[in-house]
């Protein structure tokens, strides 16, 4: 009895011990055994797994199947946070060298951090294969592409930041111009302080990247984009009087804003220009969606234009795929990616997501009204970078800059001290 | 020798696992983080070896702390940790005295009040951030809504978008579920104080008052200190309630966890591995005298 006791109890403990090591070793070796860079499967890693989002996803790779029907589609899409849980794993995953075959990242600075960690491969070999170079605009291009002239990724979608959505009811009830159009802020600024009399939210914002998302289409508004694009080179100093000026009417912009502002996140935000309790709205052309799903008709129930000073030029964020290094399938990669550049693929995702194809060849035709307007812009007008998508500037720098706007916009910091920290974020 | 390790080794093989767990996942894993800690690795080109890092030793942890952001943060988590204290020790012993005299229904009241344990930080957090919205008067909701109905205009104020006790704010739901705990507690030490003693202080004469001073107060003291500690370093991990409620960018509600979630996410491992460290200092300033102070008592 006791013997059988003792040894039962080694017993136990070699199993458990036997149980840890195996725990141990799992991980490692599962991706080698097909990783013989076959176009048998690619391991798609998105946050689109939901709403309009996922609704595009599945267009995608409805278009995918047909052009690609050898390759498998394994949707490694991760829910929630707006994609920061999908970030804080891509991030381990990259780290501990067990990449996807290929990620979602906003296009631009955002994934300069990939390629200073030389995580992602250079794919401008793709663009000249899939006649990508002349498909998608010069302008959009140039942003793509590094110093040295690699590009490290392939658009699926171009969304507008710079809009301003309104609520005609609330404008008439105050007795303003309904199409809402401003040439400057100072006309804007004046309508808010009539609608602040009114007793509604003259302008609706939500949580600190809101905020930096309004900051940064009144630096474009107030610097133009000329001086705004330089602000992410270098060439425009952020001490400037200009700047000073610009962060004075962002201040005053801000003091006709709701007071719940940091408990919210956008479709809060944009929901309250829909339900008529706020007049305006500064959000990216992601929000129609919002709009359109409560059957609200553009032109009649809500108006859709470029922020107040900002027409004419087009604050474009962009979604794009990567081909990361030691991707474990990329062929699998180049197939996604084939697909993704292409027309099909990039009508049928857009048509559904709401956002326009990066292609200047798409047909018009197969887009929503709001979606022509912005397609005719995104052909026409200045293309420059957004700072709180990610397109203007590295992670880091756009964390520092979301700190010191959070800081000013609570009344912990003035002015002054505001534009130093800002300054002292954009040089890193 | 044989016999010693007939004796000593099934308990150690038995042992083997677990001390090779903890030794790997929790004590490597803190010298790992102060290694990097004591790193330059600020980019994340460092981080995966692109670009070199050098030992840079103290300077993370002196830049730190002479940033006002961070100060901001450990004066929130002071703040935070004091209010969050005081108040569930307060409704914890409060409840617990009351429902130490024979109640009716006690098992029902004790159920009520240990329920919001179970539900999660982030639950609860989502409700307590619709209660705690901060807009006032004509566009007023939740508690602020509360309390024009109920009159009281005057207690109506923005919660935790205040930037210096917004925190506190925050600390009012830490309080409402963790203080059915402190009872719990608390009601375990009313219980395991045999009746005798009271009866034999209220022979000596002991009015109501000197009763609870010199005979039930000792008693519970190590039940407080428990109390205390678990409270204590919960409050200094709190990161869930904070994020549900608030967002890791607004200022007004930052602590050192949300700092080091931030640095984390900007590829800045060193900064967010100093966080780190100085979280896990504090909390084993507040943890090692306790474990001294239980150590001598079981040894007396």
């Amino acid at each position: 009895m006791r013997i059988n006791k003792k040894s039962a109890g080694v017993a136990a403990s070699v199993a458990v011990l036997g149980m840890t090591l195996a725990a141990c070793g799992g991980g490692s070796g599962s991706g080698d055994a097909d990783a013989e860079g076959g176009a048998d499967q690619v391991e798609v890693f998105t946050w689109w797994a939901a709403g309009s989002e996922k609704a595009g996803l599945d267009a995608l790779v409805g278009v995918f199947q047909e052009q690609h029907p050898d390759t498998e589609f394994v949707n490694g899409a991760v829910a929630g946070g707006a994609g920061s849980a999908a970030k804080d794993l891509l991030q381990t995953r990259l780290q501990a060298q067990d990449p996807p075959d290929t990620f979602q990242a906003h296009a631009g600075a955002e994934l300069q951090d990939y390629i200073d960690a030389a995580q992602i491969e250079d794919v401008s070999g793709l663009y000249d294969e899939f006649g990508l170079t002349d498909a998608f605009p010069a302008d959009l291009v140039e942003r793509l592409s590094t110093e040295d002239g690699a590009i490290y990724s392939i658009p699926s979608n171009i969304h507008r930041a710079n809009v301003m959505w309104a609520n005609p009811a609330v404008l008439e009830d105050a007795g303003l111009d309904t199409s809402a159009e401003y040439e400057d802020l100072d006309a804007f600024i004046a309508d808010l302080e009539e609608l602040d009399e009114a007793d509604v939210t003259p302008l609706s914002v939500a949580t600190t990247w809101t905020q930096v998302h309004l900051l940064e289409t009144v630096l474009l508004a107030d610097l133009g984009p000329e001086a705004y694009s330089g602000l992410w080179d270098g060439s425009t100093d952020w001490e400037s009087d200009e700047v000073t000026g610009a962060l004075e009417d962002f201040e005053t912009i801000m003091s006709f804003t709701n007071a719940d502002r940091d408990g919210l996140d956008w479709p809060e935000a944009t929901q309250q220009v829909i339900d008529g309790q706020a007049a305006f709205n500064i959000m990216g052309d992601w929000a129609v969606a919002a709009f359109e799903e409560q059957d609200k008709e553009l032109g009649t129930d809500f108006v859709a234009v470029p922020s107040p000073g900002t027409a004419g030029t087009f604050d474009f964020l962009a979604d794009s795929f990567t081909l990361p290094v030691g991707a474990p399938h990329p062929e699998g990669t180049e197939a996604w990616l084939e697909t993704i550049g292409s027309l099909e693929g990039q009508t049928a995702f857009n048509a559904a997501k709401g956002s326009i194809p990066a292609r200047t060849d798409a047909d018009p035709a197969e887009f929503s009204e709001y979606q022509q307007t912005a397609i005719e812009s995104f052909a026409n007008d200045t293309i420059v970078s957004s700072l709180a998508h990610g397109a203007a500037t590295p992670v880091a720098t756009l964390n520092a800059i979301s700190d010191a706007t959070s800081k000013f916009t609570t009344g912990a910091s003035d002015l002054d001290a505001y534009q130093s920290e800002l300054a002292a974020a954009a040089q890193g | 020798m044989s016999k010693t390790m007939r004796r000593v080794g099934p308990p150690l093989l038995l042992l083997a696992p677990s001390l090779l767990l903890l030794g790997v996942f929790v004590y490597g894993l803190i010298a790992a983080n102060f290694q990097m800690s004591f790193t330059d690795n600020h980019t994340a080109a460092q981080a995966t070896g692109q670009a070199p890092a050098a030992a840079v030793w103290f300077d993370n942890y002196t830049a730190l702390l002479a940033t006002d952001a961070f100060q901001h943060s450990l004066l929130n988590l002071l703040l935070f940790t004091a209010v969050f204290l005081a108040g569930t020790m307060a409704m914890g012993f409060g409840w617990a005295w009351l429902l130490e005299k024979p109640v009716k229904g006690e098992g029902y009241f004790r159920s009520i009040y240990l329920f919001p344990m179970a539900v999660s930080f982030v639950a609860s957090g989502v409700v307590w951030r619709w209660l705690l919205n901060s807009n006032q008067d004509e566009q007023a909701s939740g508690l602020n809504r509360l309390f024009q109905i109920i009159g009281l205009d005057f207690l109506q104020n923005n919660w935790w978008n205040n930037v210096t006790f917004g925190i506190i704010a925050i600390a009012i739901p830490a309080i409402w579920q963790l203080s059915g705990y402190v009872m719990a507690l608390f009601l375990a030490g009313f219980r395991g104080i045999p009746d005798e003693l009271r009866e034999a202080a209220r022979m000596d004469g002991a009015t109501e008052l000197q009763l609870y001073r010199h005979v039930l107060f000792p008693q519970l003291s190590p039940v407080a200190l428990s109390a205390l500690i678990i409270i204590g370093h919960m409050s200094l991990k709190s990161f869930d309630l904070i994020m549900s409620i608030s967002k890791p960018a607004n200022y007004q509600t930052k602590v050192p966890a949300v700092d080091m979630y931030v640095f984390k996410s900007s590829f800045d491992y060193a900064n967010a591995a100093a966080v780190g460290a100085i979280l896990l200092i504090i909390v084993a300033a507040v943890i090692i005298p306790y474990l001294i102070h239980t150590h001598r008592e079981e040894k007396r």
